[in-house]
């Protein structure tokens, strides 16, 4: 079968005027045999009124057309291919596509392919067995005597074809493919290494007498072309098994998909598949159950193991109004949740797209190999075709022909490119499957290497080393204001506001809703003061709330009383709110964010490994000092505005530092796209998770010391492999040649050169798989 | 030296130049997307030892559509990677494989195989 391209369109039909945008669509057409078939789909469809274009691929066998939506609509195209004789090929559940859901035909063939390269190699090594000591029968001259040198040939020929045309045909047709295209790949190397022996054995079986006329001994070397195939074959066997080691982790993730949902369906609990569950449906969960996929909890509370996409490893209370995500699993409680999101909108989903890119991404370390890899093979066909002259000038007559010819085939096959082309990937696979099931998500392979080569780590202190849900500890008002008149006014305008301190604000004031008659209160004119506070009118009133600066700057100055109070609360580490109304400071609200429990060990291990730990926040002076003292940081920058974040990145940088940022909010993006590697912490918002390299999906700073630990080991190993790819051919190749010989007398078989190349990539591969040995001190 | 060494000298030299020419100075196979409807740019290519065409031409800020139909079962062939935009895609055999993108800057992104022993690019002008 042969692909064919797409035909051009022949002159667009004018666009109906007016009208909503024309829409695109693709269908798959089936039962096109050959290119009229796609030409007449093609025309039936252009001919279709409220068509505006058609294309029909039939490599592909798709149809996309481009249509206006007023005139015509899918089943209308449907019915045009239908009437052309064709049909449409439906996937099923087009609404909810499910990209999770394991491509069981792939895996299929995959396990076909497998267990047929297991056969073949079980036949090559089955006769390789039977081969090898009847061509050693000659370092038994009695019985050689005895059998004659012909007919021992063409046993072994007999005994070899198979392994040739049956095991190692895939060497040669490959081989043969990639002439036709003039590139070469490894197989290339194989098909002329072992191709050349047999047809030097071949030759001296059936007219030896040419050879003794030359004064050659008709050797032949059955031995060496099926030895080589069966352990290039073994070596193969070997690496499709760690190649499948690479991809378990995101195997996993993927399999942790629940495939059926308990949905309440007119007031029915019925069993779905998750391809039927639409956003908006109502999920029940019983204890023990998986959640099937992610939504809000509407009715129960429970506790949840989140482990699976966190890497956090104790259960997290949920109750009405919380998050749930599909694939964690219900530890206590029975609760229902709304569906929020379905298919690939949801966080493994996400997860998963996130650690495929990664393995898909190219390491910068990669250049050199990749340079060389793309002129290896030729390169060393050359080299082993000089190999072949040299040794035919200069060694002696009698022996020249077997000695270049062996040294010629051992420098094909040692020669290793796999080891070179699997060094880094394989690595970056385990490394980024190993990262997800610890809930660090790498997004490509650049982050990893950035991250092995930081050397600080700068903290924005809200929300990373403390939990970011600061909660009001003290509420001081001035003489003459009445606590529960005020406390409406201030949630009013703070309920407007996006910041952590007035959600606070904001649950403070509904904790004490009892003493506040009033109803809710609305607030006009709202005003945010980037990085000061907040203001609005109120019930006929000018509110202000925010920091000190917000009131210095709207010329409001603070009673001694209330100075007093504040200076109090600075000493203690508060962060302090000044409340002002018709340009009066009225209260002040005590502020804490408290430090996560993990903080503190979690800083010192990466104080530990070497890093500098530098924290950032708007807090003030003292404040800051505090928490930096708390866990253990000297270094710290106070009172930065969300704007002045990145600055404080480059600042850094300027001192010649290697900085990665850890941040959770939308104000940290500029931040961490700033720094060298960007570490957006869970519960972050989706602008800094675009920003970030790595993100974090537990919530503490443990998964910063783990996500570094890990880039640097996974950067560690590709390291290692990549010089042991390079060490291994730089080697093989000259001791292959025999460039040792004249010095030591040592010749290198082509089985053991075989042996060695098969080895070679097994050995990379088992090295990166080591790294799921990973674990965080 | 003997005749033979003289005659495999010569020959031997001549391989190796050939085969240096034959791989280093291979033509590329150029085809340029044919732009669908919708803006989408359709490629087809196939892949058998080598993709051809191995130089895709492309507009920039267009939706991208490469089909990939690997006509073997080689083993060398089976991954398809596009680093610049993070693809790492397995190419089943005898099946095409379609892999979308939107190439947003100019320039010449390569794609190859597992190994990076074959090789293409895609040009976005």
């Amino acid at each position: 079968m042969d692909t064919s391209a797409p035909t051009p369109a022949a002159g667009t039909p004018p666009r109906p005027a007016a009208g909503p945008a024309p829409r695109t669509e693709t269908l798959n057409i089936e039962g096109m045999t050959c290119a009229s078939c796609s030409n007449f789909v093609e025309k039936a469809l252009r001919r279709t009124p409220g068509v505006v274009q058609a294309t029909v691929n039939l490599a592909a066998e798709k149809a996309t057309v481009e249509y206006a939506p007023d005139q015509i609509d899918h089943a209308g195209l449907k019915a045009a291919v239908e009437q052309a004789g064709y049909r449409v090929f439906e996937p099923q559940a087009p609404a909810a596509p499910n990209v999770l859901a394991a491509d069981e035909e792939l895996a299929e063939r995959k396990a076909q392919a497998c267990h047929d390269l297991k056969r073949r190699f079980q036949v090559a090594v089955g006769l390789a067995v039977v081969i090898m000591p009847l061509s050693m029968l000659m370092l038994w001259p009695a019985l050689m005597a005895r059998i004659s040198m012909p007919l021992l040939n063409y046993g072994l020929l007999l005994l070899t074809l198979p392994v040739l045309l049956y095991s190692g045909r895939e060497f040669y047709v490959s081989a043969w493919n990639g002439l036709r295209h003039r590139t070469a790949s490894m197989d290339t190397l194989i098909a002329v290494g072992t191709g050349a022996a047999f047809l030097y054995s071949l030759a001296a079986t059936v007219a030896p007498g040419f050879f003794q006329r030359h004064g050659l001994a008709p050797d032949v070397y059955y031995d060496t072309t099926a030895t080589i195939i069966a352990l290039i074959l073994l070596g193969k066997v070997l690496e499709s098994r760690a190649k499948a080691k690479t991809s378990a982790a995101i195997k996993a993730l993927i399999g942790l998909q629940a495939k059926t949902a308990r949905v309440v369906r007119n007031g029915q609990e019925v069993d779905v598949p998750l391809e039927q569950v639409r956003p908006g449906d109502e999920v029940l969960v019983r204890p023990g159950e998986k959640v099937a996929t992610d939504g809000i909890i509407l009715e129960g509370r429970s506790a949840l193991d989140e482990s699976m996409l966190t890497g956090e490893s104790l259960p997290v209370d949920k109750s009405v109004g919380d998050a749930v995500f599909g694939a964690t699993i219900n530890k206590t409680g029975a609760f229902r949740f709304r569906v929020s999101q379905v298919g690939t909108n949801t966080v493994l989903a996400q997860i998963v797209k996130l650690v495929e890119d990664a393995q898909g991404s190219r390491a910068p370390i990669q250049r050199l190999a990749d340079k060389v890899s793309a002129v290896f093979v030729p390169v060393v066909i050359m080299l082993a075709l000089a190999t072949f002259v040299v040794w035919f000038d200069v060694a002696d007559p009698a022996r020249r022909l077997p000695l270049a010819l062996t040294s010629f085939v051992s420098v094909l096959i040692i020669a290793c490119p796999c080891a070179l082309g699997l060094a880094t990937p394989t690595a970056i696979m385990v490394g980024t499957g190993l990262g997800a099931s610890h809930g660090v998500l790498i997004r490509n392979a650049e982050a990893l290497e950035k991250a092995y080569q930081v050397d600080t780590v700068l903290l924005d202190k809200t929300g990373t080393i403390t939990k970011g849900e600061p909660e009001v500890t003290e509420f001081i008002t001035a003489a003459g204001t009445e606590a529960p008149a005020l406390l409406p006014l201030l949630a009013a305008v703070e309920r407007r506001s996006e910041h952590p301190l007035a959600a606070a604000l904001v649950r403070y004031a509904g904790q004490q809703q009892s003493e506040a008659p009033t109803g809710p209160a609305e607030a006009t004119d709202f005003v945010a003061h980037q990085g000061r506070g907040a203001g609005a009118t109120v019930a006929g009133q000018t509110v202000l709330i925010g920091n000190r600066r917000l009131l210095e700057e709207n010329g409001i100055t603070l009673s001694s009383e209330l100075e007093q109070a504040a200076t109090g609360l600075l000493a203690q580490a508060r962060t302090v709110l000044y409340a002002a109304t018709n340009g009066r400071a009225v209260a002040l609200v005590g502020v804490a964010d408290t430090v996560r429990d993990t903080s503190a060990a979690a800083i010192h291990q990466l104080q530990s490994q070497g890093l500098e730990v530098v924290m950032m926040t708007g807090d003030n002076y003292q404040t800051a000092e505090k928490v930096a003292r708390q866990v253990g940081i000297t270094r710290f920058f106070a009172e930065v505005l969300p704007a002045d974040k990145a600055s404080k990145v480059q600042e850094l940088q300027a001192e010649g530092r290697t900085v990665a940022m850890v941040g959770d909010g939308i104000n940290d993006a500029p931040a961490l796209a700033r720094a060298d590697l960007g570490l957006a912490m869970g519960g972050g918002t989706d602008v800094a998770m675009e920003a970030a390299g790595i993100t974090l999906m537990r919530s503490d700073l443990q998964g910063v010391v783990t996500a570094i630990a890990l880039s640097r080991q996974t950067v560690r190993t590709i390291r290692q492999n990549l010089f042991f790819a390079f060490v291994y051919n730089t080697l093989g190749i000259p001791i292959a040649a025999g460039l040792l010989y004249p010095f030591t007398g040592w010749l290198l078989s082509p089985m053991l050169a075989a042996a060695a190349m098969a080895l070679s990539s097994v050995s990379v591969l088992t090295n990166s798989l080591r790294l799921r040995g990973f674990k965080v001190q | 030296m003997d005749t033979s060494q003289i005659i495999v000298t010569l020959l031997g030299t001549g391989l190796i130049g050939l085969v240096g020419w034959f791989f280093f100075a291979a033509p590329h196979r150029t085809a340029t997307a044919v732009a669908g409807s919708g803006g989408m740019q359709q490629v087809d290519i196939k892949v058998k030892g080598g993709y051809s065409p191995d130089t895709i031409e492309v507009q920039q800020g267009q939706p991208v559509q490469l089909n990939f139909y690997r006509d073997e079962t080689a083993s060398c062939s089976e991954e398809l990677l596009l680093p610049d935009f993070g693809i790492r895609r397995e190419l089943p055999a005898f099946q095409t494989t379609t892999i979308e993108l939107r190439p947003d800057k100019a320039g010449t992104y390569p794609f190859t195989c597992g190994m990076g022993m074959l090789r293409g690019s895609l040009v976005v002008k």
